[in-house]
């Protein structure tokens, strides 16, 4: 591998590890915060990108798409949280995973009725459709570039949001002991509820921006649920700082698994997971 | 012990018996008046589309027939396998053993497929396969009573490797999913390609079902390779289309590959799939009489458009009304039936058709390339491909 071509799959991990973050931010603020594991995070990714493809056919604009989408989700946390979720922050865990897992095939089947099994492919507004040439043969989409700019921007907006203002401070403190914050007079329910609501916006956000590189297609929530548990994992349950770190790791440790050593791509993330859990069992960043 | 505890008991071995048909004399209901089909078929999950194009193809192909099979009246059992291989054995019991089926029809997925299979082999039932490709129902574990209407998974891509040649595309890589389907794509690939003279420089996989090709995309274009050649499927078929004209390589090395990789994807890759070459035992635009009576029928009958999936449904019932005409409706005179289904010669949407000696059919291979979200037909890649049949020995 020469120089250029490392430069570029190091691009291209990063780019891949950003995507990760996005995703499993949410997962490793609600479950951290709330405590709630919830399993349909996949889902909600995979709503996205369906809302994407239909909100972007209706309105013929995939940014007022992905606007009004994130308005929908948003109001779509909340209101699931009201019903379904709050009601099990006291449940153990197992009670929790056998939910959100229900709420997976629940998802799964109104996706079919409501938008059918058909696989679908997005635009790439006209703004970003362009691609930069990188060799002779091998150019980089611009829009690839735009999602990791997007990614930034997110995480540095959810680290402005937890570690400097004070509905963060609240965050954590709730997170940390929630009769104490309770008694101090903060409302922890309305917490939970926005935090929810955040975890299901940014799952569906990456939905939205991802869909045109990913394609839409039915049970696409799963695989990254799988890469999303990984990175919470390897980066310290409840860590968003841990979660950015894992994600770029993973990102690298499988795009230069699949071209150094194709034969045990499939393994070599899972190794890395099982190598921090034996060291730090707790993940890389103790949240 | 107690009385009423001994009648629990003896009714329990009763039913025991009673419920495990084939403790009866095969007479006792060999002449009930209705022939019983069962359907296994995915309805539910990703691949409930192909399910129900399935059962659309065989029902057309059964009411052209006026709904009988040799002059009986059918009876349907139908059960949904979710696509789900940890149910394929139990879900093929209930339709064999409860529903006491005559013939079963199914499946799509390869890996549900090995659960029909092993209940097949073991109850002796009738069984079609109108999709799955997975290479060992046809070889090492071949039977007379099962019989595959649609290709195995090297049968696509034993007809790429000429083409490719002959285009002067003499180095390619190979790229897919490393899982069974994937492999035995690239058995058919690898024999055809080679035999031509092509050299595969090559060979790039990624876990099942990952789609982040990024990685492998830049790995081929500074392998710079004449072409590429590729199996994959689905959703994920339409990423990677998108992602390698998006990386701008489509310019440069043509793109080919087994023919799933743009059957109902083209919409979702758009533009992107232009000029990309695949083979495949079937195209919607097969300019055929009758392909277009096909067409034409499905589409009043069911108010859709039939894919490849609803051919291999419609031969399924074609295969088998041939098999029930030829004994009369007497399904259970399986010698004939099995003779009669072995020396089928199915009249298909896709063209004509034989059995091979390992009950999988022998049939043209077309080479299509996609315009404007069609996949239009160039030619016939390859004639008569016949799957190797390794290993086959019917007892």
């Amino acid at each position: 591998m020469d120089i250029a071509n490392f430069l570029i799959q190091l691009l291209n991990s990063v780019q891949y590890g950003l995507l990760l973050f996005m995703l499993a931010a949410g997962l490793t603020l609600i479950f951290g915060i709330m405590g709630v594991v919830n399993l349909a995070h996949g889902s909600f990714y995979m709503l996205g990108a369906y809302l994407a493809w239909s909100l972007s056919l209706q309105l013929d604009s995939l940014t007022l798409a992905i606007l009004l989408g994130t308005m929908l989700s948003v109001i779509f946390g909340l209101l699931l949280e009201k019903i379904l979720i709050q009601h099990f922050y006291h449940r153990d865990h197992l009670d929790q995973v056998l939910l959100t897992f229900g709420l997976i095939y629940i998802f799964e089947e109104a996706r079919s009725m409501i938008w059918g099994d058909d696989v679908h492919g997005v635009d790439i507004p006209a703004l970003l459709a362009g691609s930069i040439q990188l060799t002779d043969n091998l150019s980089y989409p611009v829009y690839r570039l735009f999602i990791s700019g997007v990614c930034i921007v997110l995480a540095l907006g959810l680290y402005i949001l937890i570690s400097k203002t004070r509905l963060g401070m609240k965050i954590r403190a709730g997170a940390f002991n929630r009769e104490m914050t309770e008694a101090l007079g903060v409302n922890i329910k309305l917490i939970h509820s926005l935090v929810f609501a955040l975890g299901v916006g940014l799952a569906t956000i990456a939905g939205m921006i991802a869909s045109p590189i990913s394609s839409v297609y039915p049970n696409m929530g799963s695989s990254v649920l799988i890469m999303c548990f990984v990175v919470v994992v390897i980066g310290g349950i409840g860590s968003v700082r841990g979660a950015l770190i894992a994600a770029l790791l993973v990102g690298f440790v499988d795009t230069f698994g699949k071209v150094l050593l194709p034969q045990f791509a499939s393994m070599l993330v899972y190794v890395l997971m099982a190598l921090v859990l034996l060291y730090k069992p707790e993940g890389l960043f103790k949240a | 012990m107690s009385t009423r505890r001994l009648v629990l008991t003896r009714s329990a071995a009763a039913i025991g018996v009673a419920s495990s048909g084939f403790l009866l004399p095969e007479i006792a209901r060999a002449q009930s008046n209705k022939i019983r089909v069962g359907l296994m078929l995915p309805y539910t999950g990703t691949f409930a589309q192909l399910g129900v194009a399935i059962e659309n193809g065989f029902r057309m192909a059964i009411n052209e027939q006026g709904g009988k099979l040799g002059g009986r009246e059918i009876e349907y059992f139908k059960v949904d396998d979710e696509a789900n291989p940890a149910k394929g054995i139990e879900n093929a019991q209930r339709l064999v053993q409860r529903d006491k089926v005559d013939v079963l029809i199914g499946t799509v997925h390869s890996g549900v497929q090995m659960g029909i299979h092993r209940v097949a082999r073991e109850s002796g039932v009738l069984n079609i396969i109108p999709n799955a490709g997975v290479h060992a129902a046809t070889r090492a574990q071949c039977a007379p009573n099962v019989f595959r209407t649609s290709f195995t998974n090297s049968q696509p891509t034993l007809g790429l490797g000429k083409v490719m040649v002959e285009k002067g595309h003499k180095k390619a890589v190979w790229i897919t999913w490393g899982y069974a389907a994937g492999d035995e794509a690239f058995e058919g690939f690898e024999e055809s390609y080679t035999k031509a003279g092509g050299q595969i420089v090559k060979k790039l996989a990624l876990p099942f079902p990952n789609v982040e090709f990024q990685a492998l995309l830049t790995e081929i274009a500074s392998i710079k390779p004449d072409a590429v050649a590729c199996f994959f499927a689905g959703g994920g078929a339409a990423k990677f289309i998108r992602d390698y004209a998006a990386a701008g390589l489509n310019k440069t090395i043509p793109l080919y590959g087994s023919g799933f990789l743009t059957e109902g994807v083209l919409d979702a890759a758009g533009d992107a799939a232009n000029g990309i070459l695949t083979t495949l035992h079937y195209s919607d635009s097969l300019d055929t009489a009758s392909n277009r009576k096909f067409r034409l029928e499905y589409a009043k009958a069911f108010r859709m458009q039939p894919d490849v999936y609803a051919v291999q449904g419609y031969d399924s019932g074609l295969l088998l009304v041939q098999g029930a005409n030829a004994v009369k409706g007497d399904l259970n005179n399986k010698q004939a039936l099995y003779a009669a289904t072995q020396n089928a010669k199915i009249d298909s949407p896709r063209g004509k058709w034989s059995m091979s000696k390992a009950n999988n059919p022998i049939q043209d291979i077309y080479l299509r390339r996609v315009e404007n979200r069609e996949n239009k037909v160039v030619g016939i890649a390859a004639k008569a491909v016949q799957d190797s049949g390794a290993g086959c020995k019917m007892a």
